[in-house]
């Protein structure tokens, strides 16, 4: 977006601080997260600037420590299963509603995003209370289950969203050259549909290894997650020890984007590039 | 014949209709199955936490009915002072008792150690009359005050949960009142969640309108470099994001230290744990869900309105206001609502980087499930904000097509 040769002073003081409030903003959104790696290299036993000196002696004491393996092995493992959970119910779910065709489609929908909207606190407290009732509080269903929920939307979205553009054509030449639906799905669909729920998948894994509140009502005392590690740690004091373990995170959520920009745009070429991307 | 025919296929299409929309609910039962299980059913239960009156009303069946036909201002009937201490004699150990007692007391100052005293004093025999018994032990019984609550308070369902989160409460005559002016907490905290929330909003569209417009007007490849910038803190964990800001605006941050270095400030300024705090980073934690639905929308103007207006003799200004802005309407209001309906519903931020004045909603729901324990509070001011929540998220639904915010 160039200006115009016949631009006034005017258009260009508009032209210019436009796009230095763009990029004032996403220095905002960016330097306070990537100001913590810096930090965690300090070799000071404080997070003050600037650094007294550079050190790895706080990576050193986190991965000594058992605290912070054991929580991140929690993490994991709930991660995994819930995200494994989500996948497996979400995409089932979300080829049968791009199939469907009838009103209460948006109200299915609507329930299915839900947990993304009502606020996190009633949740948390909801399922503190009944998962208590029959027993689940403080036991790794009960989270895995909890963060299924939190972690399924985001799968239905991006699965119902590849299967937008995909041709119903191709099931019916596969059944054609007598492939039974089951068949057809696994050697058709799937194939084409996998970028969608791979990201979806991701965005289930990142959800529920971030979750703090309703981890927080529902884990025992000794299923230590890394937020829970992190919430606890943050509300004494800030140590260089929670900015490296920040760093790690900071390091695999890079990672993470990288990876479903690229699946994104792999979906994109198998749909023939007929979807734009909202 | 070809009448029976046509009849036939007309009716096998029927029929394979009807198993394939079987076949499609069949496959998102399960999902519905464990949202129902794991979350619409535990927060009906919560929710039903705000008007259940159980425990009361299985303690005091016979208080209750002994009082029926007795209004505020008028003698207290006889028969319910024996009442009152048979159904005192069958409520189950100490700690129920305690627990009772602790009930009673959300609804009338003082109940809690005037029942315990009466329970303990209760003589074994029967007295001549049970009213001067109860009134020796103690003179409070003489009052209507306590009885109007054993009244209106044992119901099976309760309402004053739900009346006091709106800093409501029922009088002795059973009249709703407002609560006195020092006892008014929630109505107060529902605005400052407004309040916080809405501030934050605008924060968000005055900072986001600008850096998406930037972004729609760059070549494809630099826009999608920098929506980089715009996703990192989406897929970067809450906690750490607000760890980051406690360590930024602490008193010998790195932005104190900048500032004192440059020489601005003589002193650490206080950044972090007041309301400052607070609005810097929830707008940071909110706003990628501000610029992702106005992209969305500003990429659906196409540049020749604005070609069109300056070929017409508008500049940049003139064309901006009156061709670009009222086409991103949509998205502003859209950008807004949602941003504003999940700051709503946030603690985690507030709790770590806010003080004891910038503590929202949810803060309190926490507060009476864990430190108070009075759960019908805390269900009461869930429903408040939920009800709430609600409200705004129809409203939205009517206004934006969704397909906006699904990335």
């Amino acid at each position: 977006m160039a200006l115009p040769h016949h631009a006034t002073p005017e258009d260009r003081f508009w032209h210019y601080s436009s796009r230095g409030i763009c990029f004032a903003v996403l220095a905002f959104l960016v330097l306070p997260i990537l100001i913590i790696i810096p930090m965690s290299f300090t070799a000071g036993n404080l997070l003050v600037f600037p650094l007294p000196g550079l050190s790895l002696r706080w990576y050193q004491s986190i991965i000594s420590g058992d605290a912070w393996i054991d929580a991140a092995k929690n993490s994991l493992f709930i991660g995994l299963a819930s995200t494994t959970l989500s996948m497996v119910l979400g995409t089932l779910a979300a080829s049968g509603l791009s199939r469907m065709n009838f009103a209460l489609k948006p109200a299915i929908i609507g329930l299915i995003l839900s947990p993304l909207l009502i606020p996190i606190v009633i949740t948390a407290v909801g399922m503190y209370f009944h998962f208590a009732d029959i027993g689940l509080s403080g036991t790794y269903w009960g989270l895995i289950l909890a963060h299924t929920v939190l972690a399924v939307p985001f799968v239905v979205i991006t699965v119902l969203a590849s299967l937008e553009g995909f041709d119903n054509n191709l099931l019916r030449a596969a059944a054609t050259l007598g492939a039974p639906p089951l068949k057809a799905f696994r050697r058709v669909t799937l194939p084409i549909i996998f970028p969608g729920i791979a990201s979806g998948g991701l965005f289930a894994f990142v959800t529920s290894f971030d979750e703090i509140v309703v981890t927080l009502f529902l884990a025992a005392p000794t299923q230590r997650t890394l937020p829970r590690q992190i919430f606890s740690g943050v509300r004494e004091y800030v140590s260089p020890g929670i900015a490296a373990v920040a760093t790690l995170l900071i390091v695999l959520s890079a990672l993470l984007l990288l990876t479903v920009q690229l699946l994104e745009r792999r979906g994109r070429r198998l749909r023939g590039g007929g979807i734009v991307r909202h | 014949m070809a009448h029976s025919d046509v009849f036939d296929v007309r009716k096998s299409v029927r029929r394979s209709q009807r198993l394939s929309a079987l076949r499609n609910s069949a496959l998102v039962l399960p999902l519905i199955a464990l949202l129902l299980f794991a979350f619409i059913v535990p927060i009906l239960l919560f929710m039903y936490r705000s008007v259940d009156n159980g425990l009361l009303h299985r303690s005091f069946p016979q208080t209750n009915a002994a009082l029926e036909n007795w209004v505020a201002p008028a003698k207290v009937p006889e028969g319910a002072h024996a009442a009152l201490v048979a159904d005192l004699k069958a409520i189950p150990g100490s700690s129920e008792l305690a627990v009772v007692a602790r009930n009673l007391n959300n609804f009338e100052e003082g109940f809690r150690s005037l029942l315990m005293k009466t329970a303990n004093r209760i003589p074994d025999d029967t007295p001549p009359s049970w009213k001067n018994a109860l009134v020796e032990i103690d003179k409070r019984w003489l009052a209507t005050d306590y009885w109007a609550v054993l009244k209106y308070q044992t119901g099976p369902l309760t309402t004053a949960f739900v009346l006091a989160a709106g800093d409501l409460k029922q009088d002795s005559d059973g009249q709703i009142i407002r609560q006195p002016p020092e006892q008014r907490l929630y109505i107060p905290l529902l605005l400052r969640t407004f309040e916080i929330s809405f501030t934050v909003a605008v924060i968000c569209l005055l900072l986001g309108y600008p850096t998406a417009y930037v972004l729609t007007r760059l070549s494809p490849f630099a826009a999608g470099i920098l929506m980089i910038a715009v996703l990192l803190p989406f897929w970067t964990s809450l906690l750490v994001r607000t760890t980051a800001w406690i360590i930024i605006l602490q008193g010998n941050g790195p932005l104190n230290g900048l500032l004192q270095f440059a020489g601005v400030i003589q002193q650490p300024l206080e950044l972090i744990f007041n309301r400052f705090g607070t609005l810097v980073a929830m707008s940071h934690v909110l706003l990628p869900y501000m610029i992702l639905p106005l992209y969305s929308v500003m990429k659906s103007v196409p540049e020749s309105h604005m070609r069109a207006a300056h070929s017409l003799g508008a500049n940049q200004r003139i064309a901006f206001l009156r061709v670009y802005l009222p086409q991103t309407m949509p998205g502003i209001g859209a950008g807004l609502m949602f941003v504003f309906i999940l700051a709503l519903g946030y603690y985690i931020t507030p709790a770590l980087v806010g003080g004891p004045r910038d503590q929202m909603i949810s803060y309190m729901i926490t507060y009476h499930v864990n430190e108070v324990v009075n759960w019908g509070m805390a269900s009461a001011l869930g429903l408040m904000l939920l009800v709430t929540t609600i409200i705004l998220l129809v409203i939205f639904s009517r206004l934006v097509k969704l397909k906006h915010f699904m990335r």
